[in-house]
């Protein structure tokens, strides 16, 4: 076992995620506490440009291959597992994404080490790992106390300042030989871009977002009529997409758009932390819902508990008259 | 070909969430729970696959609070068979334990294909379906919103990624796949179809196998986000509030004047 501290690079077309960077800034404060070292590892194909991306890291772990680019699940596990084997890091960060949700499970049963999921953050408290989940839709966080020497921390996104662990320069960087693998499982067939719609949300300035509590398709025009008052869209929640209310080129979040309106008025959502992801970045945010207890008011700068029934219609009128 | 649905209850977030005296876990005597809202999307998925190209599918779950009523929704909605594992409560609270206990039920049943939801408001420890998989040896990919077949022996899942971008693999069978939407928004089962559900079919009962596995990490404090967190909370009337709301948007320059 080392004092190690690893992050898994993820990266999707040749471009790290940014939830990378902030991993890289979490993963320095957890080195430090132990007085290891960071390690950033990555598996895929050609990756010596994204490597001088890593400065933040002490060294670059990377196990290249024609097999594993692009990325899928089966292959990467198997890379990853066998760097993680080697180097046998204290902690190893993953990004509680798409891909994150494969490989972070995925190598804790593999390497029969814990998982803790959804954390907001993970500190050293004398020996022992202390990590912060965020649970429940965002409504409560769970402090847990990590047993055994490795552990795997999955970090939610906007967990910390990407700043921190942006930071060009040449860090060490190891190749690991690719382990060998039985026939792969799963196959990579294509990528599939979204198809473009009607409007470009992520260039709005004005964004009425709607979610669960919009009840019916029917309460649409609520919502419509305070977006075209503002001179603005409509955009929406998850769950408004799924029931095919909206069009899936107005999702804002973890599998939709990120978006940085001047405005954006959140109505009836109640705030996952999949949905902040994709909005936390707005210059003013207000928003409205009836349960008082919303993760939703922890980023909002304006917030009214009350039905958006009730109170969307008043100020729509209010702009109108005043236009 | 044979679809296995896991699914499991999860407290409904709609109500409130109240702490034990403890601090460290839900008070769990008020709790109302529900489906996982990511499972009921595996199970339309399942439902749907069957709808078109034919198949069996089997909903499995812990016995957990209100779960027969659950299972009976998912036979009145189509679902071929409802197994509910008795005795699991060693595996509550940890995905992991979770996964161990349906690895063990799964070997005496077929499935070619194991839908469930790629997460849910509980997984503190990590998310169920990779869990299983790795458990049964299987192949797996998480964030799925579509499944295909492709020929006997595979299936095409289209994996979500941030932007609306979506990877297309092609999955052997058998595999498990974490279910982020079904095709289509889940059906409604009427009441008086699950009603009726309970009185002519029967859930089948099968004694759940002691975990081997746990979460390896134990929770010392569960508590609210800070109190009222960043947003200045605006009160009065609706029509007091929109005053508010209006001279606010005014000082920012975002509506006319």
């Amino acid at each position: 076992m080392s004092q190690d501290v690893a992050v898994v690079i993820e990266h999707l077309g040749g471009k790290i995620a940014d939830i990378v960077f902030e991993m890289l800034g979490t993963g320095r404060e957890l080195a430090t506490s132990t007085g290891g070292k960071l390690l950033a590892v990555a598996a895929g194909q050609g990756l010596a440009p994204l490597a001088k991306e890593l400065g933040a890291a002490d060294a670059v772990l990377l196990c290249q291959g024609a097999g594993l680019e692009p990325y899928t699940p089966d292959a990467h596990q198997q890379a990853l597992a066998a760097v993680l084997t080697a180097r046998a890091p204290r902690i190893t960060l993953v990004g509680n994404t798409s891909i994150g949700m494969d490989l972070g499970a995925g190598l804790a049963a593999a390497l029969g080490w814990p998982l803790v999921a959804y954390c907001r953050g993970a500190r050293l408290e004398g020996g022992t790992l202390v990590a912060t989940s965020q649970i429940y839709g965002g409504k409560l966080l769970a402090e847990a106390a990590v047993a055994g020497e490795h552990a795997i921390v999955s970090m939610l996104a906007g967990s910390s300042p990407a700043e921190a662990g942006r930071a060009a320069g040449a860090s060490a960087v190891e190749e690991i030989a690719v382990p060998a693998g039985g026939p792969r499982r799963v196959r990579f067939r294509r990528l599939i871009q979204p198809a473009a719609g009607d409007v470009d949300i992520t260039r709005e300035g004005v964004l009425v977002s709607v979610g669960r509590g919009l009840q019916s398709k029917d309460n649409l025009p609520v919502v419509e009529e305070l977006a075209r008052a503002l001179g603005g869209t409509v955009s929406a929640s998850r769950p408004i997409v799924d029931q095919g209310w909206l069009p899936k080129t107005r999702q804002v979040g973890k599998s939709g758009m990120t978006v940085k309106p001047k405005l954006y008025v959140a109505v009836g959502i109640s705030g996952a932390p999949e949905h902040l992801e994709g909005m936390r970045g707005a210059e003013l945010i207000v928003a409205v819902n009836t349960d008082a207890n919303a993760p939703i008011f922890t980023v909002a700068h304006y917030g009214v508990v009350g039905d958006l029934f009730d109170v969307l219609p008043p100020l729509t009128e209010k702009i109108k008259a005043s236009a | 070909m044979d679809i296995v649905v896991p699914i499991k209850m999860v407290p409904d977030l709609v109500e409130e969430l109240e702490i034990d005296s403890e601090g460290r876990d839900l008070d769990r005597s008020s709790l109302k729970l529900r489906i996982s809202e990511w499972d009921e999307q595996a199970v339309e998925e399942a439902l749907l696959l069957r709808d078109k190209h034919g198949a069996r599918v089997t909903v499995i779950a812990l016995d957990t609070g209100d779960v027969d009523e659950t299972l009976f929704t998912c036979l009145a909605k189509g679902a071929d068979r409802a197994i509910k594992l008795l005795g699991g409560e060693a595996a509550q609270g940890s995905s992991r334990a979770t996964a161990s206990v349906l690895a063990k039920a799964l070997k005496g049943i077929p499935h070619d294909l194991v839908l469930t939801g790629v997460q849910a408001v509980d997984d503190r420890d990590g998310q169920v379906a990779v869990f299983l998989a790795e458990a049964l040896g299987l192949p797996h990919v998480s964030v799925v919103s579509g499944v295909e077949p492709a020929g006997p022996n595979a299936v095409v899942a289209r994996q979500e990624y941030a932007g609306g971008v979506m990877a297309e693999f092609e999955v052997d069978l058998p595999c498990v796949l974490g279910i982020q939407a079904a095709r289509e928004a889940p059906r409604y089962a009427p009441v008086s179809r699950v009603r009726q559900a309970m009185k002519t079919l029967k859930l089948e009962a099968a004694a759940a196998a002691a975990p081997d596995a746990g979460a390896g990490s134990t929770v010392r404090r569960l508590a609210k986000p800070d109190a009222g967190g960043r947003a200045e909370i605006l009160e009065g009337s609706p029509e007091e509030v929109a005053e508010k709301l209006y001279a606010i948007l005014k000082g920012k320059g975002l509506v006319k004047s």
